[in-house]
């Protein structure tokens, strides 16, 4: 079975707070990290090929210091990585990150799986995964929290829904994105970080894959950034007073923007 | 590409303070721009010698954006009832409608949908668009995503909103690339601009550190979701009349990839405390294992998942996986309510970096309040109930409050 | 890159479960399960059989990073190690190709059988006893407080084969989980290291093939001694990285804790409790450190060293964690913080692999050889 698994690099979350002083993310000291729930992709992508042999490609569009997350990927037992990586790319919303993927992936050649994180945690946007299965036109689920098995090119999974779950069976080439639920991602081993040290990530640009420069990017990209603020935070912190009745309704009001 | 005209550029250092990204620096007296650049525009805006600009050819629109017109919600239906977020996104997009003055329409697929639609006409719908057909009855997000696709492309909305349900966040995506525009997710806000009646969908990014206002300037339909409980629905008028459009889709296009072999419905509660969104603990204060109760039923209503100080776990009125602080988890959601928690430093260090803390303790002095961003001061069993019950009211959109 | 690999182990999984690992007793199965596919089983254990082919520095860094979450789960790994050493030091090439993979790999752990009722710090005491019956060895006897027994497959045991001989007549032996005649003792309960696990192994004839006598009949004296050489630095490990936990959980508590309007850092009789602290684990390090890089030059000579580390930083061990719950006043006594369970997991550091005062003999002993040569 050929799998691959798209891993991007954030900031990690925990770490990104808000200077008060100058409104700008404070990044000093963030560490980048393999999205949290790519390292669950990942897991379920290693634990497909342990159980029916075949190979894990790890690929991720970014700058060029997103090799680090594909060495993270090989550690944690990805067979090799793709680094989708060209100034062009830079400003891309989803709409032109899924046609650069999809153009890589064509690139690569033949698959069976995709594994995708449900969402990445500084977008927060979960549109590549469905937008990518509509690019390479094969099926998707999204929200796997487990996998049956695999049988005769199809595959069977769970999917999280909001009032439950749904059990599915879908014919591969297919595409799916994972919750956490799924599985405990695994520690990288002793062997998975040397290997990791001496790999050779394989770069693509543009042109490698024969994109459109239209497409691309800032250029490609449907949607535009029109402002970028702080969230407004009234104060600090807010002593609500009055009848429950009266503090109730203004913490409705300050929610509002919240739930 | 982020163009800096090294000649104009006087090093001043404006740049680098408002770039939320750190992405440009200041170097040898000259603005540099690094890798992160998402070129937001940030910095062209502030750069008081116009040193910086953003290299971009305008895209044409595609031809004919005002055929487009009409605000669409997608009324999601499962398991025999519509998503509380349809109402939600009805009360929003009636505004959106209104400022307009174009028609409001939903959008309803399944299978036995009943008198679903009245329900929709009668919370601001002028029109509703609906699929009966037994293929829907269980959610498949390509034979879902091919029907919408080919009602948007016959009727043409300017605008089609739906939920950032599980459901609305894995088909939606895949039928705006369908469709070829833009799509933004999980949107706070949603407003019109007046000059040329764009859609301005403002969401949070890098976890509600900032927020984003996105446009879709050059394509149609413009397409969002909406984070359910955000809108305010519409309160229900039976009096209003609306129009239903039965629509029969070609059958090749009900084709489904993925089966659906069994649905099932559980309990939420099994979430677990370090993922939710929303966290609403308990501690002491609830006095007993009935007062607890509360604490579930708030985070049921908000989709949220119930924890506990160690007092609540000790008192055996929730089990230990529930237990946040020191000798059980650290969380960090987006919203953290402290039920009756005074707030021990072993209960803080579990939860102090939630986005926004709300503390209901009798006690003005408990230590809870330092750390919390709302804080109310009073009886918890006269205010949690009041909490509850508006909440209530909201999410089911019956009540007569907006 | 073994720091790493241990340290994101300790964090992600030891961490987390070790209060409660601690409070039901219970053996980490899982967390050793992590481990082995972390590949660190295998550190010291050359490359020919599967291993790492690193040395007792390899085994330091990680037992010293496991031992900042636990003790116990560290301990449990470490007895694997006890376990392995005889056969690595003494067993035939056929031993060594059956068992070093899989403890290399981590599929099968570990145990080492030596202490009995009347058998500790003087192990001449020793009254299981190994006949050999046609193809067979037949052991008959009782090994107390074994480490990781009843849940390791893989035993090394000591047994006399020759009651005229002294301490010549000692052999070791590989005995193996399910052998006829071969059970286990019901569970201690222990004050530290809870989440390790100490049951007897009891021999009623049991009997195993001939093969699994390690080395020639009459040197398991000789092979205890040097896999005790060996492992020592490991337990002195253990004692550097519970010291340095002890000292991370007493700064930052000492920092956070507000007493008289001021942090309890600011008080010098907290800032010099802590100083001490940190002069000791600094200096246990460095000694710990400086015995596993000689013990892997390769020279004979290394009980000295090997003990002289174990003493001072399992010593230290003891003493730090005392200090850190005294910092943490209250709240180091109470359950709720880490440092009572450090405590009670130091004591067993100063005892076993050969108590701090048996130690004390081997440093005067090999003190007294040493200047007798000259």
């Amino acid at each position: 079975m050929k799998i691959i698994v798209c891993v991007k690099q954030v900031p990690d979350a925990k770490d990104v707070r808000l200077d008060p002083k100058t409104n700008t993310l404070s990044r000093e000291g963030v560490e980048s990290i393999m999205n949290p729930f790519d390292r669950h992709a990942l897991e379920a992508a290693v634990a497909l090929k342990e159980q029916y042999g075949g190979t894990v490609t790890a690929i991720t569009m970014g700058p060029p210091q997103a090799e680090e997350t594909l060495r993270d990927a090989v550690a944690c037992g990805a067979d090799e990585g793709v680094l989708v990586s060209d100034r062009a790319f830079a400003g891309a919303d989803t709409w032109a990150t899924t046609y650069t993927l999809a153009k890589a992936i064509e690139k690569l050649g033949e698959f069976d799986l995709i594994i995708c994180g449900k969402q990445a945690i500084d977008g927060d946007t979960a549109q590549v995964g469905p937008g990518l299965a509509q690019r390479l036109d094969i099926p998707y689920v999204a929200y796997a929290r487990k996998i049956g098995g695999c049988v005769d090119g199809t595959i069977r999974l769970e999917r999280l829904m909001d009032d439950g779950y749904d059990e599915i069976e879908m014919a591969m080439p297919a595409l799916m994105t994972v919750v956490k639920e799924i599985n405990e991602p695994r520690v990288p081993s002793l062997k998975g970080k040397m290997k990791a040290r001496k790999m050779q990530a394989t770069v693509l640009t543009a042109a490698d894959i024969g994109a459109d420069p239209d497409q691309l990017g800032l250029q490609g990209s449907t949607t535009r950034v029109v402002r970028v603020f702080s969230p407004e935070f009234s104060a600090e912190k807010c002593m609500l007073t009055g009848t429950a009745d009266e503090m109730v309704d203004q913490l409705l009001n300050k929610l509002d923007k919240l739930l | 590409m982020l163009k800096i005209d090294v000649e104009a550029c006087i090093g001043c250092g404006v740049c680098e303070d408002t770039c939320t990204f750190g992405a440009i620096k200041v170097e040898d007296g000259v603005a540099v721009v690094g890798e992160t650049c998402t070129l937001c525009g940030n910095c062209v805006d502030v750069c008081e010698v116009g040193a910086l600009s953003i290299d971009q050819v305008e895209k044409k629109a595609a031809a004919g954006l005002e055929d487009w017109s009409g605000v669409w919600i997608y009324a999601e239906f499962r398991h025999g009832r519509i998503a509380p977020v349809a109402f939600e996104l009805l009360g929003a997009g009636r505004k959106l409608a209104d400022q307009l003055g174009v028609m409001l329409s939903a959008v309803l697929l399944g299978s036995a949908l009943g008198d679903s639609a009245a329900s929709l006409i009668a919370h601001g719908a002028d029109k509703v668009y609906q699929v009966d057909n037994p293929a829907l009855a269980n959610f498949t997000d390509d034979a879902y995503a091919n029907v919408f696709e080919d009602l948007v492309r016959e009727y043409q909305p300017e605008i089609v909103l739906a939920g950032a349900t599980a459901i609305g966040r894995s088909f939606i995506p895949r039928l705006a690339t369908m469709l070829g525009t833009g799509l933004t997710a999980d949107c706070t806000d949603l407003a019109i601009r007046a000059e040329d009646g764009a859609l301005l969908q403002t969401r949070p990014a890098f976890g509600g550190n900032i927020m984003a206002t996105i446009e879709c300037p050059s394509t149609r339909p413009q397409m969002a979701t909406v984070r359910p409980l955000v809108m305010k629905p519409n309160s229900r008028d039976e009096s209003r009349r609306g129009e239903v459009v039965d629509y029969t889709p070609d059958s090749a296009r009900l084709q489904s990839r993925v089966k659906v072999l069994r649905s099932v419905k559980e309990e939420s509660d099994e979430l677990n405390i370090t993922e939710a969104d929303v966290l609403v603990a308990g501690g002491r204060g609830l006095e007993s294992a009935k007062g607890f109760e509360m604490v579930r039923e708030l985070a049921g209503l908000l989709g949220g998942a119930t924890a506990a100080s160690r007092a609540a776990v000790d008192s055996g009125w929730i089990p230990y996986p529930h237990q946040v602080g020191q000798t059980g988890k650290t969380v960090c959601p987006k919203i953290y309510f402290a039920c009756g928690i005074s707030g021990a430093v072993q209960h803080m260090v579990g939860m102090q970096s939630s986005d926004t803390i709300i503390a209901i303790n009798r006690d003005e002095k408990a230590p809870i309040f330092e750390v919390a961003t709302y804080g109310l001061v009073g009886d918890i069993f006269e205010i949690l109930p009041k909490l509850i019950d508006r909440i209530r009211e909201r999410r089911t959109g019956g009540s007569n409050r907006g | 890159m073994i720091v790493d690999v241990a340290r994101q182990i300790t964090a992600e999984k030891i961490i987390p479960q070790r209060a409660e690992l601690d409070e039901k007793e219970e053996f980490p199965t899982e967390i050793l399960r992590t481990i082995a596919k972390g590949d660190l089983f295998g550190l010291y254990i050359p490359e020919e059989y599967g291993g790492f082919g690193g040395g007792s520095f390899e085994m330091v860094l990680a037992l010293e990073e496991f031992a900042k979450g636990c003790v116990g789960v560290a301990t449990s790994f470490a007895a694997s190690a006890l376990g392995a050493y005889p056969i690595l030091v003494s067993g035939s090439e056929e031993l060594k190709e059956k068992y070093m993979p899989v403890i290399a790999s981590g599929e099968k752990w570990a145990a080492f059988g030596l202490t009995e009722a009347n058998a500790g710090s003087d192990a001449s005491g020793i009254q299981t006893t190994a006949v050999l019956d046609g193809d067979a060895w037949v052991l008959n006897g009782t090994k107390q407080w074994i480490t990781n027994a009843g849940d390791a497959q893989i035993y090394s045991i000591i047994a006399i084969t020759d009651h005229s001989k002294g301490p010549r007549g000692a052999s070791m032996f590989v005995v193996e989980d399910g052998d006829p005649g071969f059970s286990y003792g019901v569970k201690e309960k222990k004050l530290g290291i809870r989440a390790s696990s100490t049951r007897e192994l009891i021999f009623k004839d049991c009997r195993i093939p001939k093969e699994r006598l390690i080395g020639r009949q009459g040197t398991g004296f000789f092979t205890v001694m040097k896999t005790l050489d060996l492992s020592r630095p490991g337990i002195a490990a253990l004692g550097v990285g519970l010291g340095q936990a002890a000292l991370d959980e007493a700064v930052l508590y000492a920092k956070q804790r507000v007493q008289f309007g001021k942090p309890v850092i600011s008080f010098q009789a907290v800032q010099h409790i802590l100083a001490d602290m940190a002069i000791q684990v600094e200096a246990s390090r460095a000694l710990v450190y400086a015995a596993a890089r000689h013990i892997d030059t390769g020279t004979k000579e290394i009980s000295k060293e090997s003990s002289m580390c174990k003493v001072m930083a399992t010593d230290m061990a003891m003493k730090v964690t005392v200090d850190a719950v005294q910092v943490l006043a209250g709240h180091g006594y109470m359950r709720e913080y880490p440092v009572e369970k450090m405590m009670r997991d130091a004591k067993i550091l100063q005892i076993y692999e050969g108590t701090n005062q048996i130690q004390r003999n081997v440093i005067g002993q090999a003190l007294n050889k040493e200047y007798s040569r000259s």
